[in-house]
């Protein structure tokens, strides 16, 4: 049907599924940099490398473990990574937040922002040390290998592309449901409004900034997992990434979790369509959509000015 | 400016004209501390003295040496229109950036800034003339105004100095000037300044485009001395390179970024032999600055001056 472009429908579908992958990844990270930012007022730098150590944790447990306990065929499959990943870095990130950014919640938020930024520069360049730039694959489980074919319209959709999207879309809708929801979120929304009151009103908001830092990351890690098998993992993959979410925060606004997450999608399939239609401009075109919603519309699509 | 600190500058001014006539530093890493101590000294005009955080630096000083080594190599410009055409580069960039970015503040600036200068990276990385991966090597140094040859390192560093110390003195005269007295009260209370009847966005632009120019002067500057412009220069880590220099060194101090310049250049010279060591410890800096030292190695040391001399001044009080 796109014939008279040039553009085989193979090509189109299976950009856009790309477009889709990446959009699930940036509705993912930019959910997470909105819950810390609202109640941290942190902006997450260590985000992308928090990303990445989750598809490190996995590849690890599938490939390396087994040789460090001295059992060279036991591995830890994919499916217990998705969940231990995240937790393991959720929890390096609540120590991270309880030792080092707590310290700096008196002081002008952009310390908070260098903070994880040197942060982001040290396990970056822990996991080059020992891992190199050159990118290690990891296989996707064997019940999402293969595909399915749509005969009538010669398609072929792997699966595990399509389990990343309803993966990742149902943990953004998830989140978006405890958040506007739930009396938990009720306390979560509250804290980002007006944290002493809260706290007046006999809620421990110290403790919930801590489990809100670790959640916003663990999504983080989640998100590599699921990348793992799609992408190289490689030390590098979350600083390259966590630019372009910065761009879709800045479009979106941080103001509503359901606002982010449709932002993030639709600007993935923005990106994959620049992909089939002038590939040049794939890797610019966020930037530029950024840059005209500021001028357009500077509080972003869904923000509120504050 | 006090006896003492005028003569800290004339013998430091001193040191560096000797530089050519010794053995000891290495010509070549003088003139690339110089380079980078006056990027350095360009970002704290905006950090240190009008409150903004951009981390996108690195646009306006690898963007800049592009368009030098390039009008200097592809077009034979002089070394002085090479680093001109950069400097002009680096002020309309710094004017389109600055007036998208100083529509948002504090945090989102600093987004903003870094994901526009990813633009540039991408440009670089994707345009004919910037040579992709390998850039743009073999830069000639030329003749400056078609009569000095600067082939020789002594030439050249006597240019980059005049450069550096050019840059300083703007930066000096600017931070001084009611301009400067009014990005101070900018950075110190935004709305007072605003009800004051300043017209505030104006004054972030024009301080945004002089710290960009003189970034691109810096950068300009260094695709001469080194003869390449690569990826390197406008990637996102040099722009978090420049910032830590700042904080290191002590932000909103005038000998603060230049002495972070030099701690971060040398650092790397010491540790460019380990591999990706550099961006560890570079990163681990960062992250102690930022936690337990945040007036920098300058700013510690101008406090320490003040609480001694506070010290002094009671116990004077109390003998009389």
């Amino acid at each position: 049907m796109f014939e008279w472009l040039g553009i085989t429908p193979q090509a189109l579908v299976a950009q856009l599924l790309v477009g889709l992958i990446n959009g699930s990844f940036y509705a993912i990270l930019s959910l997470g940099l909105a819950v810390i930012f609202g109640l941290l007022n942190v902006i997450n730098f260590t985000h992308g490398a928090q990303y990445m150590m989750g598809a490190f944790l996995a590849w690890i447990g599938l490939t390396q473990l087994g040789g460090w306990v001295g059992k060279p065929d036991w591995e830890v499959n994919y499916w217990v990574a998705l969940v231990a990943a995240p937790l393991i870095v959720g929890a390096i990130g609540i120590l991270i937040e309880r030792f080092m950014l707590k310290r700096l919640y008196h002081l002008d938020h952009l310390y908070g922002l260098l903070l994880t930024f040197g942060l982001a520069l040290v396990i970056e360049g822990m996991f080059r040390h020992w891992y190199g730039i050159s990118g290690e694959s990891y296989s996707a489980p064997e019940a999402l290998q293969g595909g399915i074919r749509l005969e009538g319209l010669g398609l072929f959709l792997p699966k595990y592309r399509l389990w990343v999207i309803v993966a990742s879309l149902t943990v953004c809708l998830g989140t978006w449901f405890v958040i506007e929801r739930t009396k938990l979120g009720n306390y979560l929304r509250a804290g980002t409004e007006n944290p002493k009151l809260l706290q007046a009103l006999g809620v421990n908001v110290p403790l919930m900034i801590t489990l809100a830092y670790g959640f916003g990351v663990a999504l983080a890690a989640f998100a590599g997992v699921l990348a793992a098998p799609v992408f190289q993992v490689n030390p590098v993959m979350g600083s390259n990434l966590i630019i372009v979410v910065f761009a879709v925060v800045v479009i979106g606004g941080m103001g509503s979790i359901l606002g982010s997450i449709v932002t993030g999608v639709g600007l993935g399939l923005l990106e994959g369509l620049t992909k089939v239609f002038y590939p040049e401009a794939s890797s610019v075109v966020i930037f530029v959509i950024m840059a005209i919603v500021l001028l357009l519309r500077p509080a972003g699509l869904f923000g509120k000015e504050r | 400016m006090s006896p003492r600190t005028k003569a800290l500058y004339l013998v430091l001014l001193a040191l560096l004209l000797i530089v050519p006539f010794q053995n000891m530093v290495y010509i070549v890493f003088v003139m690339k501390l110089l380079c980078f101590a006056l990027f350095a000294s360009a970002f704290n005009l905006l950090l240190g003295y009008t409150g903004l955080l951009s981390f996108g630096h690195a646009a306006f000083f690898g963007g800049a040496a592009y368009v030098t080594a390039h009008a200097c190599k592809a077009w034979g410009w002089t070394p002085e229109m090479g680093i001109l055409a950069g400097m002009a580069y680096a002020a309309i960039t710094g004017w389109a950036f600055g007036s998208l970015a100083i529509r948002r503040q504090g945090i989102y600036f600093a987004m903003i800034t870094l994901a526009l200068s990813q633009l540039i990276f991408f440009l670089a990385l994707q345009l004919k003339f910037t040579g992709g991966e390998d850039g743009i090597q073999g830069v000639p140094r030329g003749k400056l105004f078609g009569l000095i040859d600067l082939s020789s390192d002594t030439a050249l560093y006597y240019f980059v100095l005049a450069l550096a110390l050019f840059g300083f003195l703007a930066i000096q005269r600017a931070i001084h000037s009611p301009f400067g007295q009014v990005l101070k009260s900018i950075r110190e209370n935004e709305p007072r300044a605003i009800s004051l009847g300043y017209d505030v966005a104006k004054f972030k632009l024009l301080a945004f485009v002089i710290s960009a120019t003189l970034a691109g002067m810096a950068g300009s500057a260094k695709s001469l001395v080194f003869q390449l412009a690569t990826l390197t220069d406008v990637h996102w880590h040099m722009s978090g390179e420049v910032v830590l220099m700042t904080i290191l060194g002590g932000i909103g101090t005038i000998l603060g970024p230049v002495v972070g310049a030099g701690v971060v250049i040398g650092l790397q010279n010491y540790l460019a032999g380990i591999g990706s060591f550099s961006t560890i410890v570079l990163g681990a800096i960062f992250v102690v600055c930022v936690l337990a030292f945040r007036r920098g190695i300058v700013g510690e040391w101008l406090a320490l001056l003040e609480r001694r001399r506070a010290a002094k001044a009671e116990a004077g009080y109390r003998e009389s």
